[in-house]
């Protein structure tokens, strides 16, 4: 027989006032297995508490119902009180008298609210005779973290909790870190050169002790969970011995073939051994297998020849290596739209008409013309520039419905880059609206109008095309009511940041979720905007939708911030709500494995001594199971159920109805 | 037989409704409605799960077994789970579930379904007011009840 407590709270009066609470306790005590009941004023004051601890003691109880207030805001206090007086926490339940009963109910001759109160506690002690001892999940953590992708973002995050002292392992799939932001030339609002304050990051995050970083790799699979991660990372064959080389450029100087640079955004040419700029980071450069003809045809080989320290290998594979971290930071940025898809607008017909992304590498000191602006048909200084805002944003039928939230700012420093590089150069620029939200951003769009004299033209541009070497861009301007036909001699369209091509199989691979335009779902949009539904597993930077630069840097110190919590102990506890499968009647459907919305139900192969698969039956993983019990509903066999929450318990509460 | 039925109590007759609700929206939702001080009518006895992805349609019909004239399941709004889908699996079980209900002759008006977010407190009073109202005016359920103890007579 249970030996159960039963304390009714009179919280002041706000319980009192509409409960007979010594009633309550009173017919309680009738019950099987209670034997003993009181009604206090506070239960949740300290006098409360030590009298809840010491009644525990004195009558040698096993379960304790606390008649009071929402669990929500002292089921904690009075499961730690439980644990001090020796029962297991999990023997503690709360039955809501007060939001559920007394403060709704405002009956003053008591009779609804306790007649309301003794049924809610009969149900929680019937449940609670069911409940069994459950113990605190311990999981050990792994205090060394991988960060995917090495732009802006990534490197911050790797850089901060490198910093906080712990390990990291950094994976760029390109040569280079250094991401979108290394193509940059000036950035808004400050004007300060891209380069000039990424570079020093970048090695920083190359020379630091806590930092390894892999270039032109990839990861292919994550297995575990939150503190106790697998991740099985694919570094590709750079041909090239990253711990000889010493950086020299012998190579590339030297190599006869090229091909498009795609740092230049194929504005210029590479080597076919190249580095994708001259500060990449690591320095060390790889060869563009598919276009080597070495590699393809065995013919030339001429960089092995001139390389002093030997480092150029034809032969290289790709290696496969396995790191264990214990959390992970998604940093994989974005791309851009296509620009092929605006066929109105001349891209891919028309030679200068050219991206957003064009034009920075164009206005960039280390681009292909040192920084002048050069058009790419004939490299002639462009006498007015027309730009088109709004390429493919904002524009459900054509684009995406989302704003890419740069354009508006990255536009109106392109006008004033070119203004200042062609002093009596014109730029037009045709916009929806202007978006121009954040620190000095608004300052930043006029000083562009009115100090630099860009024409702002309010409207859609319907046509670009070709006449007498001009380029013609027609449009309409929605302020004036009228048609404008401008002769320009180069365009530069604002195309929409997109998700990466690759960024659903990332998310498969990470089990974290996305939304219908490929960018990573945060786990709330507001109160946990850096974590993911899988717990161990944060984002940073656009690869969860566009933002700028100090927004993507936020998010990398962020995500950094909440690891270096995680890391600041040897065990993570977890309340031990989780599901667990019953072998005996699991018939391995599999259905708790599809339902479950955390993959947390791995199928298990059961084998006999030799060897021989005798069954198979359903495992959920503790690490990722987070208490749903979506699996244990899902179950025909019934062979789930869900500690804290079992049938057993549920029936007991119904029963008692 | 008949004449030993259970007649309808036509005094004070008050309906009796089991709530299964998840813990993150609906049960928060009716906390906010009794930390605003809001006044609902008294016939309903919450029994709180971790998701409405938890709920077994046998705790229904066990609710009604156990003499609940109507039955209440409500969670969190589509997109807003906090185990992501874990109320998208109720919805699917649930209309698989009515749809049986309804064949087997129970009179679905007994069985409410509702998304009550954590802050709807007064989504919260008024469905509880409207499903009260509504079960008074069908009175106890007693085909379900009838149906139970004629079982039991069967018994050998
Ligand atoms: S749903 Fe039940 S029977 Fe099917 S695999 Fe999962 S535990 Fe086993
Ligand atoms: S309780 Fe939820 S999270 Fe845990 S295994 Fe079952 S379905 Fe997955």
């Amino acid at each position: 027989m249970p030996r159960i407590g039963v304390f009714v709270c009179q919280c002041g009066n706000n319980i009192e006032s509409t409960v007979e609470t010594k009633e309550v306790a009173e017919e309680m005590e009738k019950l099987p297995g209670v034997v003993y009941t009181c009604s206090y004023k506070f239960m949740c004051s300290s006098p409360g508490q030590d009298m809840f601890k010491k009644a525990i003691e004195e009558n040698n109880l096993d379960g304790v119902v606390v008649s009071a207030c929402s669990p929500h805001m002292h089921e904690k206090t009075f499961r730690k009180a439980s644990e001090k007086a020796g029962i297991n926490p999990y023997k503690c339940e709360i039955a809501n008298i007060r939001e559920q009963c007394s403060w709704v109910h405002p009956d003053k001759t008591k009779a609804v609210g306790t007649a309301k109160s003794v049924d809610l506690t009969r149900m929680v002690i019937e449940r609670l005779k069911k409940n069994r001892p459950l113990k605190t999940i311990n999981i050990p953590v792994n205090k060394r973290a991988l960060v995917i992708g090495g732009g802006i973002a990534g490197i911050q995050a790797a850089l901060d909790i490198a910093e906080g002292g712990r390990e990291v392992i950094l994976v760029e799939r390109e040569p280079s870190i250094g991401g979108n932001m290394a193509k940059l030339s000036e950035t808004f609002p400050t004007m300060d050169c891209s380069q000039c304050i990424l570079t020093p990051k970048m090695v920083e995050a190359e020379l630091h002790d806590n930092i390894k970083i892999y270039t032109y790799s990839e990861v292919e699979k994550v297995d575990g969970y939150i503190g106790n991660f697998s991740v099985r990372i694919r570094r590709k064959a750079k041909y090239v011995d990253e711990e000889k080389c010493t950086g020299c450029g012998a190579c590339w100087e030297k190599c006869p073939f090229k091909s498009d640079s795609e740092f230049e955004m194929g504005l210029n040419k590479r080597k076919v051994i190249y580095t994708p700029f001259p500060q990449a980071v690591p320095n060390v450069p790889v060869i563009d297998a598919p276009n080597c003809p070495k590699i393809q045809k065995d013919k030339c080989g001429l960089c092995a020849k001139v390389c002093g320290p030997q480092c150029i290998d034809f032969e290289q594979e790709d290696k496969i290596l396995t790191e264990e971290v214990g959390a992970i930071v998604v940093a994989t940025g974005y791309q851009l739209m296509p620009n092929e898809r605006f066929g109105e607008y001349g891209y891919g017909r028309i030679k200068d008409v050219i991206s957003g992304m064009q034009f920075e590498r164009l206005a960039s000191a280390s681009g292909p013309t040192g920084g002048k602006i050069q058009r790419p048909s004939d490299g002639k200084e462009p006498g007015s520039v027309v730009f088109i805002q709004c390429v493919g944003s904002r524009d459900e039928a054509k684009g995406v419905s989302y704003c890419s939230k740069v354009c508006c700012m990255y536009t109106a420093k392109h006008t004033m880059l070119y203004r200042h590089k062609v002093h009596d150069g014109q730029a037009y620029v045709f916009y929806m609206d202007i978006r121009s939200g954040g620190k000095r951003y608004e300052e930043f769009v006029r000083r562009a109008i009115e100090h630099d004299d860009a024409m702002y033209l309010r409207g859609r541009v319907s046509r670009v095309y070709e006449r007498d070497g001009k380029i013609i861009v027609q449009g309409a301007d929605t302020l004036s009511a009228s048609q404008v036909e401008i002769e320009a001699d180069m365009v530069v369209l604002a195309t929409a940041i997109v998700s990466r091509t690759s960024a659903a199989t990332v998310a498969k691979t990470l089990g974290i979720a996305y939304d219908k335009h490929g960018f990573y779902n945060e786990y709330h949009p507001k109160m946990k905007p850096v974590e993911t539904v899988t717990a161990g597993i944060f984002l940073a930077g656009t690869c969860m939708g566009p933002m700028d630069i100090p927004e993507s840097v936020m998010m990398g110190s962020a995500s950094a911030s909440k690891i270096l919590a995680l890391f600041s102990s040897d065990e993570m506890a977890r309340e031990p709500i989780t599901a667990h499968v019953n072998a005996m009647t699991c018939n391995a459907c599999w259905d708790c494995v599809t339902a479950c919305p955390y993959t947390a139900i791995d199928k298990e192969e059961v084998k006999d001594r030799k060897g021989n698969t005798v069954r198979w039956q359903a495992q959920v993983n503790p690490g990722l199971c987070q208490g749903c019990g979506v699996c244990v509903a899902a179950c025909r066999s019934k062979a789930v159920d869900l500690a804290g929450y079992t049938d057993e318990q549920v029936y007991a509460a119904i029963n008692a109805f | 037989m008949a004449e030993e039925k259970e007649t309808i109590p036509t005094t004070d007759w008050e309906p009796r409704i089991m709530a299964f609700v998840c813990n993150w929206c609906t049960y928060a939702g009716a906390d906010l409605a009794g930390t605003s001080r809001m006044e609902y009518k008294p016939n309903v006895r919450i029994v709180k799960l971790p998701c409405t992805g938890r709920i077994d349609p046998l705790f229904i019909i066990k609710a009604f077994e156990n003499g609940a004239d109507a039955v209440l399941v409500s969670g969190c709004h589509p997109g807003d789970c906090h185990y992501t889908t874990g109320n998208y699996h109720a919805r699917r079980r649930w209309i698989g579930f009515r749809g049986l209900m309804e064949f087997v002759g129970i009179d679905t008006r007994r069985l409410h379904f509702s998304w009550v977010s954590a802050s709807e407190a007064i989504k919260w009073v008024d469905l509880i007011n409207k499903v009260t109202d509504e079960v008074k005016e069908l009175g106890p359920f007693m085909e379900y009840r009838n149906l139970k103890r004629g079982a039991e007579e069967a018994k050998p």
